[in-house]
């Protein structure tokens, strides 16, 4: 088995792989031409461009994105995630909206996304900010071959639920 | 007898946007609403708003409702809550209930901001306790804190669907199913990505054959659809003890009707509106018209329509010169232009000139008729 990750989704906002292994970076999954923009002036680094159409696709510029996650808890569509492969495992990052949350140290299962499980991860994050106004950024730690795959967690996995 | 310079009907987002607009221009607007809250379906929005960032994308609905609300009471404006408007005469008296009885109103100049209807499908069991409106069931979960029920099948993938779908997923319903008629999801793939990464399933070319249970709805039976026609021997029971329907709006075009305002019917945007101008205003020259009720859209429009028809109804009353006011209804045009476009927003575009070009052929025919008289 290649130890590659298979990236499933194309488009102006998907960082390539030389990227992903670099560290944390966007990854937006933004693909219908839908009139809305907020990721764009949410990005401190401008690495985010719609361009003069509010239709535009998000563009990101992944040399200057940091994989700060900030547009994630702006996108009104949940769609932006963040995917880091520089380390042993994969760490993905994405928007959360139920409670419970689940916490740091949390052995939960991992889904695509379908929703389908596809592997056992571990929750190494969650943050959360009133300038989030209650969209939580939750990351996982799972193996590097799943990371442009697995997009959220089984809730009913979650400890203690 | 009451009298104002403007009477607007509803206090939605499109009643209170075209009051600020007008009281901004110094025209002191009356509102009157029948709900107990103003805000209309605002405060049920617990979403992040699409748009820019002048729509104030990004932030919840219910919060925008707040802010307008706050905006409202900054600008004195006047809101009568709790009173019907049930009455509209061609010469622009209005009759309104209230605790005393019925109230006449007289206005020079009315808007009328009175919102959409849900649609219901008819189907066997669709009178059982469990079956109700996709925005019943909102209105349920996030002002009531109630949940409707346990396990949900909604009816319709338009973006209300997915919205209250993914809703009633966070007040911690299960839902079992969405369901969609045409062969592929009708509202935003983003919206439908939520519910997708939470393991929801989606039927498309499906609808609901019927609703099962004696007392309440315990199940209901969904059958295939090729081209829109039930294949037989295809059904299929889920269960569920919930069935909402998220199958379109329909505009509430009673008022404009005992206005005398010409209606056409353009079904892009949900039926039957009267016919307006660019400036909001019907054939009836004294009213204007805002919101869902010229067209089922989003609040966001339903906004931009508003202060549309607020600067147009301000300059008619002659508080803006003409000048002001086409610079500052250009701009609202601007920014509304930007929420009609795109794959999605292109057809309601389209729609919205087919309207205001049959006024225009109206207005003409009228104007020619007057000349032969």
């Amino acid at each position: 088995m290649s130890m590659e990750p298979s990236c499933p989704v194309k488009g102006p906002g998907i960082p390539s792989a030389e990227r992903r292994a670099k560290g944390p970076v966007a990854c937006i999954e933004c693909f219908q031409h839908i009139p809305c923009n907020p990721c764009e002036a949410s990005c401190p680094r401008h690495a985010i461009t719609i361009g003069g159409e509010i239709t535009g696709l998000p563009h990101l510029d992944e040399t200057l994105c940091n994989g700060c996650g900030l547009c994630m808890t702006r996108c009104p569509g949940l769609a932006i995630f963040t995917v880091d492969e520089s380390g042993e495992n994969a760490r993905v990052s994405f928007p959360y909206e139920y409670v419970p949350l689940p916490q740091a140290g949390d052995a939960v299962t991992c889904t695509d996304r379908d929703g389908h499980p596809l592997t056992q991860g571990t929750v190494v994050r969650v943050r959360q900010s009133p300038a989030f106004d209650h969209t939580a950024v939750v990351t996982v730690e799972i193996p590097k071959a799943l990371s442009m795959q697995v997009r959220f967690i089984d809730r009913s996995s979650i400890p203690g639920r | 007898m009451k009298t104002t310079d403007l009477l607007i009907v509803g206090a939605g987002p499109a009643g209170l946007s075209a009051a600020l607009a007008a009281a901004q221009a110094g025209v002191r607007a009356l509102v009157i609403d029948e709900n107990q809250r103003p805000g209309g379906q605002l405060f049920k929005q617990i979403h992040k708003f699409f748009g820019s960032g002048v729509h104030k994308a990004g932030t919840r609905g219910f919060r925008i409702g707040e802010q307008l609300l706050k905006e409202t009471l900054e600008q004195n404006v006047e809101v009568q809550l709790g009173y019907p408007v049930y009455g509209l005469f061609p010469d622009g008296r209005a009759v309104c209930g209230s605790p005393e009885g019925a109230q006449e109103i007289r206005a020079k100049k009315i808007i009328l901001a009175t919102g959409a209807n849900e649609n219901n499908l008819c189907f066997e069991g669709s009178t059982l306790p469990g079956v109700m409106t996709a925005g019943a069931a909102q209105t349920m979960i996030n002002l009531h804190h109630v949940l409707p029920g346990q396990r949900v099948v909604m009816i319709g993938s338009g973006n209300v669907g997915l919205i209250v779908a993914y809703q009633l997923l966070q007040a911690g319903a299960q839902v079992a199913a969405v369901v969609e008629a045409a062969p592929a999801i009708g509202g935003y793939g983003v919206h439908a990505g939520k519910l997708r990464r939470a393991g929801v399933p989606f039927y498309v070319s499906h609808t609901v054959h019927r609703a099962i249970g004696t007392d309440s709805v315990e199940g209901v039976e969904l059958v295939k659809l090729d081209n829109f026609r039930k294949v037989d021997g295809t059904q299929l029971e889920i269960p569920c003890d919930t069935v909402c329907m998220a199958v379109g709006l329909t505009p509430m075009v009673e008022l404009a009707r005992l206005a005398g305002c010409e209606m056409t019917e353009i079904p892009a945007l949900g039926g039957v509106v009267p016919m307006h101008d660019e400036n909001m205003r019907t054939t009836n020259p004294d009213v204007y018209i805002a919101g869902d009720i010229s067209g089922v859209e989003e609040a966001s429009t339903a906004m931009e329509e508003g202060r549309l028809a607020g600067t147009a109804a301000a300059e008619a009353l002659g508080a803006l010169d003409a000048e002001t006011a086409a610079r500052l209804k250009d701009e609202i045009r601007r920014r509304m232009a930007l929420l009609r476009s795109g794959e999605f927003g292109a057809k309601r575009q389209a729609a919205k000139e087919t309207i205001v070009r049959r006024c225009e052929a109206f207005e003409a025919g009228r104007q020619e008729e007057g000349e032969r008289a």
